[in-house]
């Protein structure tokens, strides 16, 4: 079948990819040593395959988040980095930094998905009151909301000396990824497999209120799931590697391009091409002045930048 | 049977519907119709439970709108609302499959498929089924949704407008279908229209609302006399009948 083919063909894609990232850092790794090196199997294990898997598990579910985020707002242009959600996890982190500075890792991630969570319910009722005759209204609104925000960090962050932290959450690089310090994303990937599993209802909610009610769906809840999912990928991204602007924008544009917008359908395919694209920039972050590494978000937005553009300019298929 | 009693309803302080009360029979086709602000699309989003009633009850076969579950009225009854702006890109065939969701759940069967197929043959959307809904023409799309509505498979169907953005060809067709509905389906069809002829030629039984108040109501000879139809809309409306059918001119002084 031809969807299987498709499949396969973005699975050894994807497996491809991951073994090139496997091999690429500063250590030399000898990928026959690793049934008899023990320092093979150390690099392995404790630096090459977790910032792998950490790669894979952000790229996916911010991409996921991006749509969910789209679903709720109501708009193709609303992400986690211009709704305020990432601007809000930092908001916690920095709070709990502050105030509770010996606080374990889960609270600091649970602090993190609260504060993402109020300001995008903010921007969400701020979105409402928007005419929805202009659309480009809401990605402008969000990001001076998320400006608003991020300017109140920075002079907080100013005050306390902690410039550099706000730096590290909101600009995420994978350099510092081993085993054990990643493992929180995991629960991000669940989230997003949580929305797949609604997909359908979440495909009903872009058909409007209206049309959700006339088929008996609370929209209401269905924008509070999509609400906590997405803050609760935003919250972990922030926390273990740091937030990648635009993921969550360019990756659920081009694949409805291509494929639509029936997430039943199309919402693996937004976790795969999230995580081969972030993927690809980490592999171009790690290469390009090896032995040094430019962060991953920096690659993308370059990136990310020229894909958008390139969707953005190219013919509309439709008549309207 | 549909009864609305003692319907009121008010955006802030100003009034849009004014103690209405009706009693539709099950099967046919029902017009709604009235100036532009007679509360017609806020009766109708009231009996979807579109709307929250503020007062006053509706019931489709003794089921209360406002009291039963959201997901049992979605089996009873479908409705579709004035066309928005859409910006999901769904095929034909998609669109339509949802409106089988509040049978499947996400989980469609046999029976919710063949109900699929049998909608899309019903709205001849066969040759556009794989096709996107932002790459159709705006009478296409009408169908499109007309047709989930009724993949829903519901006794009753409320329809606001349908005949919006539609040339005489397609807001023909469109009438003829539903017509069908009700006569080869048993379906019963309350459907909003602003062109009072649409209703006259048809319609079973027309409604017709002023400022918010139910002014008159019954078969389509009941209403189409010009001192009803003046007093509804304000203008002086000649009605003739031509070959045996009902017409209302009102281009002339």
């Amino acid at each position: 079948m031809r969807l299987t083919a498709k499949a396969g063909l973005a699975a050894g894609l994807l497996l491809a990819l991951a073994l090139v990232s496997v091999q690429v850092g500063v250590g030399d790794f000898d990928p026959a040593g690793v049934l008899t090196d023990p320092g093979a199997q150390l690099l392995l294990f404790v630096s090459r395959l977790p910032r792998t898997a950490a790669v894979l598990l952000t790229g996916a579910s911010l991409a996921v988040a991006g749509v969910i985020m789209q679903v709720i707002a109501r708009n193709r242009f609303a992400e986690p980095t211009t709704a305020g959600t990432a601007q809000g996890a930092a908001l916690g982190l920095l709070a709990v930094t502050l105030l509770a500075p010996a606080a374990p890792l889960f609270m600091r991630m649970g602090a993190a998905s609260v504060t993402a969570l109020a300001t995008t319910a903010v921007f969400l009722v701020i979105v409402r009151r928007l005419p929805p005759t202009q659309p480009l209204l809401v990605p402008l609104v969000g990001i001076v909301y998320g400006g608003v925000l991020g300017a109140g960090e920075t002079f907080v962050a100013y005050q306390h000396d902690l410039i550099q932290y706000l730096g590290t959450w909101m600009n995420g690089e994978f350099s510092g990824v081993v085993a054990g310090r990643y493992e929180l994303l995991w629960l991000s990937g669940a989230a997003a497999i949580i929305a797949y599993a609604a997909a359908d209802r979440f495909t009903i909610a872009s058909l409007g209120k209206d049309a959700s009610l006339g088929l008996g769906l609370s929209y209401g809840t269905v924008v509070a799931l999509g609400l906590v999912i997405v803050s609760i990928i935003t919250a972990l991204v922030v926390v273990t590697v740091g937030m990648i602007p635009f993921v969550g924008l360019v990756v659920p544009n081009l694949v409805s391009r291509m494929m639509g917008d029936n997430l039943r359908r199309t919402l693996p395919w937004v976790a795969f091409a999230g995580a081969t694209l972030v993927l690809a920039c980490d592999i171009v972050g790690r290469l390009a002045r090896y032995p040094y590494e430019i962060p991953v978000g920096t690659v993308f937005g370059v990136l990310g930048s020229g894909l958008f553009l390139w969707l953005l300019l190219r013919a509309p298929r439709h008549a309207t | 049977m549909i009864e609305i009693d003692g319907v009121s309803y008010g955006y802030g302080t100003t009034p849009v519907l004014r103690d209405v009360s009706l009693s539709l029979p099950k099967g046919g086709v029902t017009a709604l119709i009235g100036p532009n602000g007679a509360g017609k699309s806020t009766l109708l989003s009231l009996m979807g439970r579109l709307l929250p009633l503020q007062s006053g009850r509706v019931r489709f076969d003794g089921l209360d709108v406002a009291r039963t579950p959201s997901e049992t009225l979605a089996l009873k009854l479908a409705v579709l609302r004035q066309e928005t702006v859409l910006g999901t890109r769904l095929t034909v065939e998609d669109l339509v499959a949802f409106g089988r969701y509040p049978h499947c759940r996400g989980r469609p069967g046999e029976a919710d498929r063949q109900a699929v197929a049998a909608a899309i043959e019903q709205f001849e959307l066969g040759s556009l089924a794989g096709r996107f809904l932002d790459e159709l023409s705006g009478g296409q799309r009408q169908r499109a949704f007309v047709a989930m509505t009724f993949a829903q498979a519901t006794d009753y169907l409320l329809l606001d407008e349908p005949l919006n953005n539609l040339d005489i060809t397609f807001a023909r067709s469109l009438m003829r279908r539903l017509r069908s509905l009700a006569d080869e389906h048993g379906r019963t069809i309350v459907v909003v229209l602003h062109d009072i002829n649409y209703a006259a030629a048809w319609a079973d039984r027309i409604v017709a609302l002023k400022d918010g108040a139910l002014v008159v109501e019954g078969e389509p000879e009941a209403v189409f006399r010009p001192d009803v139809l003046a007093a509804i809309y304000g203008v002086p409306i000649e009605v003739t009948r031509h070959q045996g059918r009902l017409a209302a001119l009102y281009h002339w002084e």
